[in-house]
């Protein structure tokens, strides 16, 4: 070997950010696992990560941590602080790898003296620059994907035409394919190319494979030379859609032996002659009709596709790989699971698993949504079963989008069939549910979608038993023996009551139990079965659990003996839930495991690190339905189940767990639901004397104008049935109420909406805590820095609050202690209050943890989880005897927008939240907090030129301020009309520039866009409503296809302004969470 | 659904699994075995040292891409790994009875009633798996509905070495060099992966005296059964090595008989290892390999002659993988370095046999 290996006393560990559209959860987990690796050696550990909400970033995991921009500049002001001797770089995703080559490449690593674990640098930059990847296997005589990199369109242009369209174009050095896309003529090409060079210097130009199969091998190799391939998997969809979107299996289903072994063999190979140490991820494009393949490419780091694989197999890659960069082999270490056979095995799968993306693409107004090779997907799931059928029905309703599976789903209207099959979107799936409905053979679909016949003809076997049920009208007619072939194929008993009882099926949770009780009374129960890496040839005592049909016994003995507590999961992440409620779901399995009782997790989320097997006493990696909760349930006979910490999706089983008698531990079904019921919160609310904003639920439009006559514009709108884009808007007038309805929604009977009253200009504040028996034992109070209007999890949060009137914090503190008796409250809950003046409303209260609890609680230093957990399991608690008032500090936390990934969409907040992750950082005041912690969101303190149109009369006198301080700091102003009037009107120079309907007049906006004149656009849109005037969109999609920073709120921007203009960056402590008292 | 004949799978301690025949329905008897292997089912069908045995694969989901034609090339055969198929039975959870791969001609289900090997399906392999982990390897039967019953007789004293051998002598290849190879039942891909080097095999029957053929190393193959059976090798091993000091490569059972003949004893295995991951390391060194392995039994290490070593390891269990001579270039390997199916990473093995030609 040509690497040492040093004997470590301290390591750091750099982490990937905020959660983001091709950088997720699945870093917190590849990170918390490495921490642990070092943990159990004895090495010192630090780690640099301003995502908050993490389990890496918690109390214990690591013993340094910094909240702060994982960027070069402040990894190496942390490395001259911490002096450790080795570094961690294969953990945190794309984000962490690149400021790695660059402290490499920068000297730093070298000047420190620091060592990188694991497979070298030049092993990294081997693999990243697409041309040195392509000449070092060709070393190996194995083929790539020929690829010509270019430094301009026009070269792009010319190797394309030598190509041959179709063909492909990517950005180098890019996470998640950002910036990549397949041109089918010149035309495509300089748009995707201009685009992919505002990312990249470099941009390459490669032979479409469209169609090919796309293949994944996880690949881990010691210094010893040792090789195990730990998991291949196959893409349901063909190549073309990035693997980030694709439907996955594992393992592969249509590959032979041979084939299997080549490919295997190639990565080996590959990764031999490469010099990965630790772990590696190689994709293959693969023929269809003969064994030729090509390299598409190879991730020398941690990855999602590598999580997926360590929760598909039980084979913990990370914690493997954190090792093997210490220099142990792996026949030095254990399986984890087995414990007793080594870690050098390949595990034997005794089941098939399938992830499933999630997609959000509602959210985004204008986006595009068809599938390619750029990822636009927020999430994903694992389902796992012993059936395709099985494992892909499951997986279709954990994804959590009102879809109940394959078959028996809400008709979807698909004007083109053909075209939804040719040109697929989020809906595909569904898109060949309805094909098949409409006569459509497996090789019509093939033909058009390019999907293996395998995969079709399996998800025909659904639609042929779909329909056999169809023929029966009562559920009790439904022979057994169907009923279970059904069962085995995934049905749930919402899809076999649907399918026999059509539209004739009036109350649904009857139905349901109607199937449930006749499948019991027939012995049609699930099975347990553990995932133990060696399909059952070794005796494992692994908790890591699935149900499956397609069995006759439980691999697991149930005592009965009422000593488990269940903790139900958050599912698949997606806008508005995410890694903040793992985070959550970790904290309270930990306290039900310390407190001496089994902590039971629920959870299918492969990306989490609540679906580490470490942390709890038994994982049921399977649904989070009524249906299967309760065949959990009854399995387990738990003490109780814990519904609070996993977001909405536990949540809302409250009331159904309840009539089935669950015990729910903490606040009661019945005050949850007096909470989530509007109507029945809003007479509580009443009663209390407690001010809300009027609201009132409409079902014709006259209702909803007298309604408007009553409290005036603007008016919030939430229909209850959604035609297309998003479920809530903002109407200033008649005329856009009328559009978003006509457009939108529905208004009837059945689908009422919901109108109410908007109040401009009014502060938002939250308040999580943590009640017994109705008494507040403890609270956060924390300020957005947004004016309402901009939703809770878009908004910039600080806390504790700085510029509140302690009168209305009086207030809050009041109001909430009233809720908190009046609804019994015993737990973690959070309510979202306006305040104008003095005077505060309550939006809503939600009786579980919230989006901030990890926010609050780390910078508090309180455990709100660990708390409220003691409180519902009935645990003597202290009232803590530190508040907020107390913190010499102050936290913010910023959302982190992934708008350069989902093309066309209009970057602009709204009441819809449209964030995919968070930050949070702390400073001494809230200056350079802001400034920490909108660096980590990816925005840069400007060089010189600022772009500003800034909206209606009162944002532009709002932003007054903060542009004579950037002028008086010696910034450039560049300002559209109105805006460029104003500024000159109170003195402040500044040049104009022209809207792009201004096309004929210099200079123009866009261009300086185009050009890199620009260092920051502050846009405010004129008015709220997300169909914003076409110029404004314009812009602000420039600035974010060219990666520059935009603010589009107000008052953020006055935030950040006096930020960087208050302070430059090397003012900026470099101190750990610990170091702030 | 499809109406299928139901099956039971009836083991000899009277435990029952209950499935659907989709193969040739036969009611059949044999061993039990499982394989934890998740593709190659057109391989371990054919390895001829699965004969008489009734197969379990542990993956779920079998038939997948379909079974590719027999074609034989110079008496080898393209894609299988002899010319039939040798299990008494297979048995699944979840059939696939449709296929989808561009080398397929046709149907699991087709292939065993063509070669009226029975299949059933709708099992709860996991079960079965782990009953036989506890209880050991047994035997079993399968009684298809409407077909006559069979007994379930025990194997073990039955010579299958002897009914899976070749009957004659046959040639391959004009390489180089020239092995005779003693067919315990070869698996064609050992053939395979000596023609690919240049050699040239003599694949003798496992009884047969090869002490007049001119040859530069002597191999000795795989196949089924008790190694107990097999004294006629044994014995003709041991004149070999009293005779002369050729290298000798012995493969599976090729590392029993050849443990035999250096004095050591086997043993019967509580179920065996069947299967693409199994752990081995070369003994003394850090160099391990993933194999795949097929055998019921072992070598007792400790009864091992003194100019005799173990060789390779099984990491998992620490029973013996392989044996060398401390003078001589006589080596063995219990796993299959030809794999078909399985990782190719021990291929490398046939490399350092060639070398001591």
């Amino acid at each position: 070997m040509a690497q040492e290996i040093r004997k470590f006393k301290k390591v750091l560990l750099l982490g990937s950010g905020a959660l983001k559209i091709g950088e997720a959860g699945e870093f917190d987990y590849s990170g918390s696992q490495a921490l642990k690796a070092m943990k159990e050696e004895g090495i010192a550990t630090v780690l640099i990560n301003p995502n908050i909400a993490t389990v890496q970033t918690s109390e214990g995991v690591a013993d340094k941590i910094y909240f702060l921009p994982v960027t070069p500049y402040f990894v190496e002001r942390v490395i001259e602080k911490e002096r450790p001797d080795g570094i961690l770089l294969a953990f945190g995703g794309q984000t962490a790898l690149n400021c790695g080559v660059s402290l490499y490449e920068s000297g730093v690593l070298a000047k420190y003296d620091i060592q990188v674990l694991g497979t070298p640098v030049q092993a990294i930059m081997d693999t990243e620059d697409r041309e040195l990847f392509v000449k070092k296997l060709d070393e190996i005589d194995v083929k790539t994907i020929k690829s010509v990199a270019v430094n301009s369109v026009e070269d792009a242009h010319k190797a394309a035409q030598e190509l041959g369209y179709p063909v492909i174009i990517r950005a180098a050095y890019a996470l998640g394919g950002l910036g990549s896309g397949f041109c089918d003529n010149e035309e495509q090409l300089r748009v995707l190319g201009e685009k992919a060079l505002s990312f990249s210097p470099q941009i390459l130009v490669e032979k479409s494979l469209k169609g090919w199969k796309e293949i994944e091998y996880e690949v881990v190799r010691d210094r010893y030379d040792n090789c195990i391939t730990v998991c291949n998997m196959e893409n349901f969809d063909p190549l073309g859609i990035h693997t980030g979107e694709s439907i996955v299996v594992a393992p592969t289903q249509t590959l032979t032996n041979s084939e299997c072994q080549k490919l295997r063999e190639l990565a080996i190979r590959i990764v031999r002659h490469v010099g990965i140490v630790g772990e590696c991820n190689v994709q293959f494009a693969f023929d269809t009709d003969s064994e030729d393949y090509r390299v598409i490419e190879v991730n020398a780091r941690l990855s999602r596709s590598s999580a997926l694989a360590s929760k598909a197999t039980g084979y913990p890659l990370a914690f493997v790989a954190a090792k093997i960069g210490l220099g142990y082999g792996l026949a030095e270490l254990k399986n984890s699971v087995t414990k007793t056979t080594p870690a050098f095995f390949e595990p034997a799968i005794d089941y098939i698993v399938c992830k499933i993306p999630r997609w959000d693409l509602g959210k985004f107004q204008g986006v595009d949504r068809e599938l390619g090779s750029s990822m636009k997907s927020v999430g994903e799931v694992m389902a796992i079963g012993r059936t395709f059928e099985e494992a892909i029905q499951k997986g279709l309703r954990m994804i959590g989008q009102g879809m109940h599976g394959f078959v028996e789903n809400k008709e979807l209207v698909i004007p083109d069939i053909d075209k939804a099959l040719n040109a697929p979107t989020d809906k595909r799936i569904f898109v060949i549910s309805k094909a098949f409905r409409q006569g459509y053979t497996v090789d019509q679909i093939h033909q058009l979608t390019k999907i293996d016949r395998w995969f079709l003809q399996r998800l025909y076997n659904i639609i042929e038993t779909a329909e056999e049920i169809e023929t029966y009208s009562n559920i009790a007619d439904v022979p057994a023996e169907l009923l279970h072939h059904a069962k085995k194929q995934g049905f749930s008993d919402f899809q076999i009551a649907r399918a026999c009882l059509k539209e004739n099926m009036v109350n649904v949770d009857e139905a349901l139990i109607e199937v449930r009780n006749r499948r019991k009374a027939l012995g049609i129960v699930p099975v347990v079965k553990q995932i133990d890496t060696l399909a059952a040839e070794y005796p494992a005592q692994t908790n890591y659990l699935y149900l499956t049909y397609n069995g006759v016994e439980n691999d697991v003995d149930y005592q009965g003996d009422k000593r488990s507590v269940i903790v139900l999961g958050s599912g698949a992440y997606r806008i508005g839930s995410s890694v903040e409620f793992d985070w959550c779901s970790v904290n309270a399995l930990t306290t039900v495991r310390k407190e001496g009782w089994r902590s039971v997790m629920i959870n299918y989320n492969p990306e989490t690190v609540s679906t580490d097997y470490d942390m709890c006493d038994r994982l049921y990696f399977d649904e989070l339905t009524f249906e299967r909760v309760m065949d959990i349930i009854e399995l387990e006979n738990p003490h109780g189940v814990i519904l609070s910490v996993g977001g909405q999706i536990p949540n809302n089983l409250a009331t159904r767990l309840d009539a089935q008698k669950v015990n729910i531990l903490g606040t009661s079904a019945y005050d949850i639901d007096h909470a989530e019921d509007r109507h029945k919160f809003s007479s509580m609310l009443d009663e209390l004397g407690i001010d809300q904003p009027r609201w009132r639920e409409l079902t014709s439009l006259d209702d909803i104008y007298d309604f408007v006559d009553e409290v005036g514009y603007p008016v919030l709108v939430r229909p209850s049935y959604v035609l297309s884009g998003a479920a809530m808007n903002v109407c200033s007038n008649n005329s856009e109420l009328e559009m978003f309805l006509k457009l939108a929604a529905n208004v009837s009977k059945q689908h009422p909406v919901v109108v109410s009253e908007f109040i401009q200009n009014a502060k938002e504040i939250e308040m999580d805590a943590v009640a017994r028996d109705g008494e507040v034992l403890l609270y956060a109070i924390s300020e957005h820095i947004e004016f309402a209007g901009v939703h809770s999890g878009d908004a910039t949060i600080q806390f504790p609050p700085q510029k509140l009137y302690v009168e209305t914090m009086r207030r809050i503190k009041k109001v909430a202690g009233q809720i908190a008796k009046a609804l019994h409250i015993s737990g973690p809950f959070n309510i979202q209050f306006l305040a104008k003046n003095n005077d505060i409303k309550v939006i809503e209260c939600n009786l579980r943890a919230s989006r901030s609890f990890p926010f609050v609680s780390k910078v508090l230093k309180i455990n709100f989880i660990e708390l409220a957990t003691r409180v519902m399991m009935g645990l003597p608690v202290e009232k803590p005897a530190k508040n907020e008032f107390d913190l010499d500090y102050v936290g913010i936390k910023a959302s982190q927008f992934s708008f350069s990934r989902l093309q066309k969409a209009d970057p602009v907040l709204g009441v819809d939240m449209a964030s995919t992750g968070e930050v949070g950082c702390i400073g001494d005041d809230t200056s350079e907090a802001v400034l920490k912690s909108m660096l980590s969101v990816g925005y840069r303190v400007p060089e010189k030129n600022i772009l500003l149109s800034t909206g209606g009369a009162k944002q532009k006198a709002a932003l007054l301020d903060a542009a004579r301080t950037l002028h008086e700091k010696g910034y450039n102003l560049y300002a559209t009309g109105g805006s460029h009037q104003f500024l000159n009107d109170n003195g402040i120079p500044a040049v104009k520039v022209y809207w792009p309907s201004e096309g004929d007049k210099e200079p123009q906006a866009l261009q300086m866009l185009h050009d890199k004149q620009i260092d920051l656009v502050v846009n405010i849109p004129k008015n709220l409503t997300a169909t914003e005037l076409s110029n404004g969109y314009k812009i602000r999609r420039a600035a974010i296809d060219f990666n520059i920073p935009l603010i589009t709120n107000a008052r953020l921007a006055d935030a950040f302004i006096h930020a960087f203009c208050s302070m430059s960056v090397d003012e900026i402590q470099i101190k750990s969470w610990d170091e702030y008292k | 659904m499809r109406t299928l004949k139901s099956a039971s799978l009836i083991l000899e301690d009277g435990t029952i699994f209950r499935g659907k025949s989709f193969g040739y329905d036969k009611s059949v008897a044999g061993e039990v075995v499982f394989n934890t292997a998740m593709t190659g089912y057109p391989e371990s069908l054919t390895d001829p040292s699965y004969k008489g045995q009734l197969l379990v694969f542990t993956y779920p989901i079998i038939g997948n891409y379909g079974v590719p034609a027999n074609k034989l090339v110079d008496n080898l055969s393209l894609y299988y790994e002899s010319e039939n198929i040798h299990v008494n039975a297979v048995i699944i959870s979840d059939y696939s009875f449709e296929y989808s791969h561009w080398n397929a001609d046709k149907t699991l289900a087709q292939w065993l009633q063509e070669e009226k090997i029975t299949g059933i399906f709708d099992i709860d392999t996991r079960a079965l798996t782990k009953h036989l982990r506890e209880k050991g390897a047994m035997s079993g039967k399968i009684v298809i509905e409407g077909c006559e019953d069979v007994e379930i007789v025990d194997h073990n004293s039955r010579n299958l070495v002897a009914e899976a051998s070749c009957k004659e002598v046959m040639e391959y290849g004009a390489g180089n060099k020239r092995v005779v190879m003693v067919d315990c039942g070869v698996k064609h891909n050992i053939v395979r992966c000596l023609l690919e080097r240049n050699v040239s095999v003599v694949r003798v029957p496992w009884d047969y005296d090869y002490s007049h053929i001119n040859y530069d190393g002597l191999f000795i193959t795989n196949g089924p059964g008790n190694p107990d059976l097999c004294e006629p090798t044994v014995e003709n091993i041991r004149k070999t090595i009293a005779d002369n000091s050729k290298p000798i490569f012995g493969i599976c059972m090729g590392n029993h008989l050849l443990a035999k003949a250096a004095g050591a004893k086997t043993y019967k295995l509580k179920y065996g290892h069947r299967g693409h991951n199994q752990p081995v390391r070369e003994v003394g060194t850090n160099r391990c390999y993933i194999t795949t392995q097929n055998h019921g039994f072992a070598v007792d290490e400790a009864t091992l002659g003194s100019d005799w070593a173990p060789l390779y390891v099984n990491m998992n269990d620490n029973t013996n993988e392989g044996i060398r001579h401390k003078s001589r270039p006589y080596l063995s390997a219990q796993f299959h370095p030809e794999a078909s199916s399985g990782p190719t990473d021990a291929e490398v093995l046939f490399d350092d046999f060639v070398k001591l030609l």
